[in-house]
C-alpha cells in the first residue's frame, strides 16, 4: 500500500484536431493521501476537466495521452484494458459530473439505475442488499429513500445532484472527482450540497479532488490546491499557504477578482486578456501576456517552465517565483 | 433630493397553468406577489434571491416583456420632466419609456443574433427608434464601441458573434442596450455565466458607465458577493415577495429577516481561514419578525432605510 492514493506523475496529453494538436494537458504532477480533498481551480479551458476525465481514463477518442504515469494505490492505470479499468473506475475511483441534470437517464427510476451501477460491479449482492446500501446512501446525502423509486425529471436539480453523489459512492470508492458538482445550483442548494459532500468525505475518509472555477468553494473545501493555467500547474501547496502567500501572478490575479462578502468591502482587480490558445505551442511563460508586473525576463521566449520549491509543500512556476 | 427614476408599487405578475391542456382545474402561480420599490437617479439596485423566486419575471414584467398581472409602475419621463404611470401613458410616452429602458440579458451566447454583425445588432435599437441620421447612427455605434472597451471599433464592426469570446459578446450586450442612453437598465445575472477573471472587468465597466452616463440600475444576482461589488441597495426576494430591503453593507452586517441570515451565511469565503457558521432558521426567529409589525401588507421601515417584511412565510423552515 502506497502513501498516495493517487499519484500523478508528469501527466501530458493532447488532443487530436484538424487544426492541429490542443495540448490540454501539459506535464502535470500532483498526489493526494487518502483522507485529503484536493482541490483543482483555474478558469474555463485551462484543462481541468480534461484531467478529470483522464484520471478515469474517460477522454474523447482523439486523445492521445504522451507522457506519464496515473497510479491509483500504487496501481498504474495507463496503458490497462477496458475491462481491467471497469474494475477500477466507480470500485476505487468515481466521479460527480457537473450538470446533476444530464447524467441520469430520463426513463429509467434512479434506484435501478443505482443498483444497475452495483450490479455491474459486485454481481454477488443480493437485490436486497442493494436497496439497503442505496437507503443508506440516500439518508447519507440527506434524500428520502422513496426517491429510489422516482424519475429524475421527478426531482429538482439539488435532488439530482445528491442522488449522484449517491451514485457516486455506490460502489465504495476511495477516491471522489467532483467536477463543478455544484455550479449549476443556486447558492443556499450549493451550500447544502457541499455540506453533505464534506460529512460523507470525513465519513467514509474518502479522498476528494474537487474541480471548480470558484475559488471561494475550494477555500472552504479542500486542504490542498493546485492551480491550473493553459494547462500546466503553476501553482500547488497547501490551501492556507496558497491564500496566505500565492506565489503566482495568476493566482494572486484569482484572488484578486474574487468578491467577498466577508471582511471590508474592497476594490477588486480584473485580469485583462484571454487565455492562449492551446493549439499553438507557448514558448517561455504562458502567463506573461496577462500578467500584471512582467519583467523583461517573462517575456524572453526561452524561459522554461516548471515548478520550483516556495514554500513547505509549496511550489510555484519559477518564472513568477523569481519575480516575487 | 435625488428624484426616482422608476417607482414600483405591487407589482403582481401570476401565471395560470394545468397539468394538461384540457383540463379545467387552473392553478395559479404566483411568480411575483405584490412587491414594492423605487429606484433613484444614478443608482443600482440589487434584486437578490434563489432560483424560481421571482427575479426575472420581475425584470420581464418592468420592461414590458410580459404584461404585468397588476400593481403600478411609474417612471419619469424626461421629455415632460414628471413621473407617469405607464398604464396611462400616451403612444408617444410609451416610445420615450421604451428608449429609455433597456435590458442585458443573462446569457450573451443566446441573446445576440448570430446571423447579424456586430454593427446591426448595435445599431438596431437606433434603427427602430429612428434616432439620428445614417451617418450619425454609425458614428454611435462606434463611440459606444468604444465605450464598453472593445477597441479598436473597426475590428468588431463587421464580426459576427460566434467569432468573439463570452466576455466581448457581453460587451455588446451592454453596448446594446446603452446606445440608446438610457436612464435605467435592467441587468438579468449579467455576469454569471462569465469567467471570474473576466467578470470583475464587466461589473466594473458597468459601474463605470453608470457614474458617467448617469444610468441606473436593477441588477438581478443569486450571488450576495457580486451583488455588495455592484450594487447600492439590495433587495432580497423570496417567493415572489421581496423580505428584506437595506442599503448594501447595512443589509450585510445587519440582517434582520432569518432568510436573509440564511442566505447570506450560505455564500462561500474565499479565506481558508475563515469559519463560516450556517445559519439554521428557526421558528422562533421568524416569529419575532413577524411580531415586528401588525400590518401584513408593506415592509416594515426599521429605521436607517432598512425594510424587512413581516408576512408568514411557508416552507422556510
Amino acid at each position: 500500500m502506497s502513501e498516495y492514493a493517487l499519484e500523478v506523475k508528469n501527466l501530458s496529453m493532447h488532443y487530436d484536431t484538424l487544426d492541429g494538436n490542443v495540448d490540454a494537458v501539459k506535464n502535470i504532477s500532483f498526489n493526494v493521501k487518502s483522507g485529503e480533498s484536493f482541490g483543482l481551480v483555474g478558469e474555463s479551458g485551462c484543462g481541468k476537466t480534461s484531467v478529470a476525465m483522464t484520471l478515469l481514463q474517460l477522454q474523447p477518442e482523439n486523445s492521445v495521452i504522451t507522457d506519464g504515469s496515473i497510479k491509483v494505490d500504487g496501481k498504474e492505470l495507463i496503458g490497462l484494458s477496458e475491462n481491467e479499468l471497469r474494475k477500477i473506475r466507480w470500485d476505487s475511483i468515481s466521479i460527480v459530473f457537473q450538470g446533476a441534470m444530464n447524467a441520469w437517464n430520463p426513463v429509467i427510476k434512479i434506484g435501478e439505475q443505482i443498483r444497475e451501477a452495483m450490479r455491474e460491479h459486485n454481481p454477488e449482492s443480493s437485490k436486497k442488499d442493494n436497496i439497503d446500501k442505496i437507503n443508506e446512501l440516500f439518508r447519507m446525502v440527506g434524500l428520502d429513500e422513496s426517491i429510489s423509486e422516482r424519475f429524475p425529471h421527478e426531482l429538482s436539480g439539488g435532488m439530482k445532484q445528491r442522488a449522484v453523489i449517491a451514485l457516486a459512492l455506490s460502489c465504495d470508492p476511495k477516491i471522489i472527482i467532483a467536477d463543478e458538482p455544484t455550479t449549476a445550483l443556486d447558492v443556499v442548494i450549493q451550500d447544502q450540497i457541499l455540506n453533505e459532500l464534506k460529512k460523507v468525505q470525513e465519513l467514509l475518509g474518502l479522498s476528494l479532488i474537487y474541480i471548480s472555477h470558484d475559488i471561494a468553494v475550494i477555500a472552504e473545501m479542500t486542504d490542498k490546491i493546485a492551480v491550473m493555467y493553459a494547462g500546466s500547474i503553476v501553482e500547488i501547496g497547501p490551501t492556507k499557504s496558497v491564500f496566505e502567500s500565492p506565489k503566482h501572478s495568476y493566482t494572486r490575479a484569482l484572488l484578486d477578482s474574487t468578491p467577498s462578502i466577508h471582511g471590508e468591502k474592497k476594490k477588486l482587480s480584473s485580469l485583462d486578456g484571454e487565455p492562449p490558445s492551446l493549439i499553438n505551442e507557448i514558448n517561455g511563460c504562458s502567463f506573461s501576456p496577462r500578467c500584471p508586473s512582467p519583467t523583461s525576463g517573462c517575456r524572453d521566449q526561452t524561459v522554461e517552465m516548471g515548478l520550483v520549491q516556495v514554500g513547505e509543500d509549496h511550489f510555484a512556476d519559477k518564472c513568477c517565483s523569481e519575480c516575487v | 433630493m435625488a428624484d426616482n427614476i422608476l417607482e414600483v408599487q405591487n407589482l403582481t405578475k401570476h401565471f395560470e397553468v394545468s397539468n394538461s391542456v384540457f383540463s379545467r382545474n387552473k392553478k395559479i402561480v404566483k411568480a411575483v406577489d405584490g412587491i414594492s420599490f423605487d429606484i433613484k437617479a444614478g443608482e443600482t439596485l440589487g434584486l437578490v434571491g434563489q432560483s424560481g423566486c421571482g427575479k426575472t419575471t420581475t425584470a420581464r414584467s418592468l420592461c414590458l416583456l410580459d404584461p404585468k398581472t397588476s400593481g403600478i409602475v411609474n417612471f419619469y419621463n424626461p421629455t415632460t420632466k414628471s413621473m407617469e404611470s405607464i398604464d396611462s401613458i400616451s403612444e408617444d410616452g410609451m416610445r420615450i419609456f421604451r428608449r429609455n429602458m433597456q435590458m442585458i440579458f443573462q446569457d450573451p451566447y443566446e441573446s445576440l443574433n448570430p446571423r447579424w454583425t456586430i454593427k446591426d445588432i448595435i445599431k438596431e435599437p437606433l434603427d427602430i427608434h429612428n434616432i439620428g441620421s445614417f451617418s450619425e447612427r454609425e458614428e454611435a455605434v462606434v463611440e459606444i464601441l468604444r465605450t464598453v472597451g472593445l477597441t479598436p471599433p473597426e475590428n468588431y464592426l463587421t464580426r459576427y458573434p460566434h467569432e468573439i469570446s463570452g466576455g466581448q459578446r457581453q460587451r455588446v450586450s451592454i453596448a446594446r442596450a446603452l446606445v440608446m442612453k438610457p436612464k435605467f437598465v435592467v441587468c438579468d445575472e449579467p455576469t454569471s455565466m462569465l469567467d471570474v477573471s473576466i467578470r470583475i472587468s464587466i461589473m466594473d465597466l458597468m459601474i463605470n458607465l453608470a457614474k458617467n452616463l448617469d444610468v441606473s440600475y436593477l441588477y438581478i444576482t443569486h450571488d450576495l458577493a457580486v451583488a455588495r461589488y455592484m450594487c447600492d441597495r439590495i433587495a432580497v426576494m423570496y417567493n415572489g415577495k421581496i423580505v428584506e430591503l437595506a442599503n448594501t453593507e447595512e443589509l450585510l452586517k445587519n440582517p434582520i429577516h432569518p432568510y436573509t441570515k440564511r442566505l447570506i451565511s450560505s455564500i462561500p469565503v474565499p479565506d481558508p481561514t475563515y469559519k463560516r457558521e450556517v445559519y439554521e432558521l428557526t421558528q422562533n426567529d421568524l416569529d419575532n419578525v413577524y411580531n415586528l409589525s401588525d400590518n401584513k401588507e408593506d415592509l416594515f421601515d426599521t429605521g436607517n432605510n432598512h425594510y424587512v417584511a413581516t408576512h408568514k412565510i411557508e416552507g422556510l423552515l
